[in-house]
């Protein structure tokens, strides 16, 4: 059960069960829904600005624990990192992007990451890689609306 | 007659079933999805490939002729086992592909295609067709279009809580104005063997034609269409131990007939000029260009070995499976059958359920407090492959107020022991997710 642990990390299972940053801001500068056609997984993610920072991500969503403690984890980081720039909004898409598609190969770094590093081992899963990626998916394109 | 399965036996003769999932044996409860194939349907395919391989009702060298023949065989063999004659049987990529063209035939009448022998098909605003709430996306997403680009209406039977559909309502919902009802013989996340001649007597009443969804019957019950009394059905053949690529519509002879095409193109022809063509009577009028001629033949190699085994064998081994997998989910906590018949047919039903639907060996479930992908992962450690998701069928999992579950489906090649360890592992889900 080692693969089945590295996978589903407590920090995941906490997420997922206490999830950050649920309930849509009615003040979001802008939204996006996303879904994942095979499950059925939905989300709906809104960034909010201060000029052109980021300093607010919130999102109301149902799906797996991996995409729950997704979203929470991306909620947790953009307010650890006291809002984000645009660029480095879109450099740490791209990160998490890049990591999830390498089959393993490319670790997320927990200094860049925080807690989402802990989503490291969904890379090794190909079936599990979208359901990580939903929020940030959806992080995106809201971005890319406001 | 009685006779009973020898599943070792007919384990041995499904290759793939001897291998490992990350070392463990694997235990593959995946079979609505798409069933394993026992080494005389590889075979077959090679075999043509190998000695036969020609274009079939073209040419006319020897070898052309050869898998000309085995090709029509093929159409004999596998329209026998659903009790049709081959005439009726038209070679399609898959059920999908058999019910668009059947839609898309409607759609042709609806626009004058085949007039005067198609006009009793041909729609009209006001005219309605009638689905089940329990529809794979496949026999729903057609008829949408199909209503869509007619002006016509589509209207859907509900399911009641135990999973029977409801032929109260059935009752109401088919009227003077309904002109086809297409529904699922068994649906693939139900399980239960829906009241086909209930269904086909309302539809009957009012003229409508029936369509029947036999993807997830065919390879589990003695199936015998012409009996049903629907007009058109279909089946999928990588869902019976046959190819990818291939599957059929059936049709009663004096609806093939009347029906107008939907793909055209060559060898559905009599004479073509550059204006107009004439086509062939059916099945080949519905078979425009080449067709899947070694998936054929393997599917005939299927339903041989089907045959061989015995369809009453397969359906009462599977019966057994069925219910020894329902019993064991009921008994572990946090697991909720969906469609499970002793929940009775619940409130807002008009009529009784049946107690003990006919099944097949196919559930589906919530495991409470655990999503059905986060559920799957936790079997797949333990080699048990089994489908998460909607299973392409959103509108009944949003009518059993979930998104997403997880299905176990069974077929002839599993085992109880295999069931005993599905079932040990599906206990430990929430243990291990820590909700119990």
């Amino acid at each position: 059960m080692s693969g089945l642990e590295a996978l589903y990390q407590e920090l995941i299972l906490d997420h997922s069960k206490r999830p950050h940053g649920t309930g849509l801001a009615a003040d979001a500068a802008a939204t996006s829904h996303q879904v994942n056609p095979t499950c059925g997984d939905e989300i709906t993610l809104g960034v909010r600005l201060d000029g052109d920072r980021i300093v607010e991500v919130t999102w109301d969503g149902v799906g797996c624990s991996i995409s729950q403690a997704s979203a929470s984890m991306l909620t947790t980081l953009v307010e650890e990192e006291g809002g984000l720039s645009r660029s480095d909004a879109t450099a740490l898409v791209d990160g998490f992007r890049t990591a999830l598609r390498s089959r393993g190969e490319t670790p997320l770094d927990e200094e860049t990451f925080g807690d989402a590093a802990a989503l490291s081992g969904v890379s090794k899963y190909t079936a599990r890689v979208k359901c990580a990626m939903l929020a940030w998916v959806a992080f995106e394109d809201a971005l890319a609306k406001a | 007659m009685t006779s009973t399965l020898d599943a070792a036996a007919v384990r041995a003769d499904f290759p793939l079933l001897d291998r490992t999932v990350d070392g463990r044996p694997l235990v593959y409860l995946d079979s609505a999805a798409t069933s394993q194939k026992p080494r005389v349907v590889i075979d077959a395919e090679v075999d043509f490939l190998t000695r036969a391989n020609s274009a079939v009702h073209r040419g006319a060298h020897s070898m052309a002729a050869e898998a000309t023949e085995l090709f029509e065989d093929a159409r004999t063999t596998v329209a026998g086992f659903v009790g049709a004659r081959p005439e009726q049987l038209v070679w399609t990529s898959g059920a999908t592909a058999g019910i668009n063209l059947v839609a898309y035939a409607i759609g042709n009448a609806t626009a004058g295609r085949g007039a005067p022998a198609s006009a009793r098909f041909a729609l009209a605003p006001g005219d309605e067709l009638v689905i089940t709430e329990s529809e794979h996306h496949a026999n729903l997403i057609p008829w949408q279009e199909l209503a869509a680009r007619t002006g016509t209406t589509l209207k859907h039977i509900p399911v009641r809580d135990d999973g029977t559909i409801d032929t109260d309502a059935a009752a109401s919902v088919i009227s003077d104005r309904t002109r086809v009802v297409a529904f699922p013989h068994v649906s693939n996340v139900l399980g239960i063997v829906n009241p086909v001649a209930e269904l086909v007597s309302l539809a009957r009443g009012v003229g409508a034609l029936t369509l029947l969804d036999a993807c997830q019957s065919a390879p589990h019950l003695p199936l015998d269409l012409p009996a049903l009394g629907v007009d058109l059905a279909v089946f999928s053949g990588h869902k019976m131990l046959g190819p990818y690529g291939v599957g059929a519509v059936y049709g009663r002879s004096e609806v093939l007939e009347a029906l107008p095409p939907f793909l055209t193109g060559g060898s559905m022809i009599t004479t073509v000029t550059l204006d107009e063509a004439k086509y062939l009577p059916p099945p080949q009028r519905f078979e425009a260009g080449t067709q899947p001629v070694s998936q054929a033949i393997g599917l005939a190699a299927a339903v041989r070995y089907l045959e061989s085994v015995g369809m009453e064998a397969v359906h009462a081994h599977e019966t057994a499976l069925g219910e020894r997998m329902g019993d064991g989910l009921r008994s572990i906590p946090g697991i909720r059958l969906l469609g499970d018949p002793s929940t009775g047919p619940g409130t807002g039903s008009t009529g009784s359920g049946a107690v003990s639907a006919e099944r097949v060996a196919l559930w589906a479930f919530d495991v409470e407090g655990v999503h059905a992908h986060d559920a799957g992962q936790f079997l797949d450690a333990r080699g048990i492959a089994v489908r998460v998701g909607h299973h392409c069928a959103q509108p009944l999992h949003r009518r059993f107020g979930v998104t997403a579950s997880v299905r176990a489906s069974a077929a002839l090649y599993n085992t109880a022991d295999e069931v005993d360890t599905f079932l040990e592992a599906v206990s430990g889900i929430r243990p291990f997710f820590g909700v119990s």
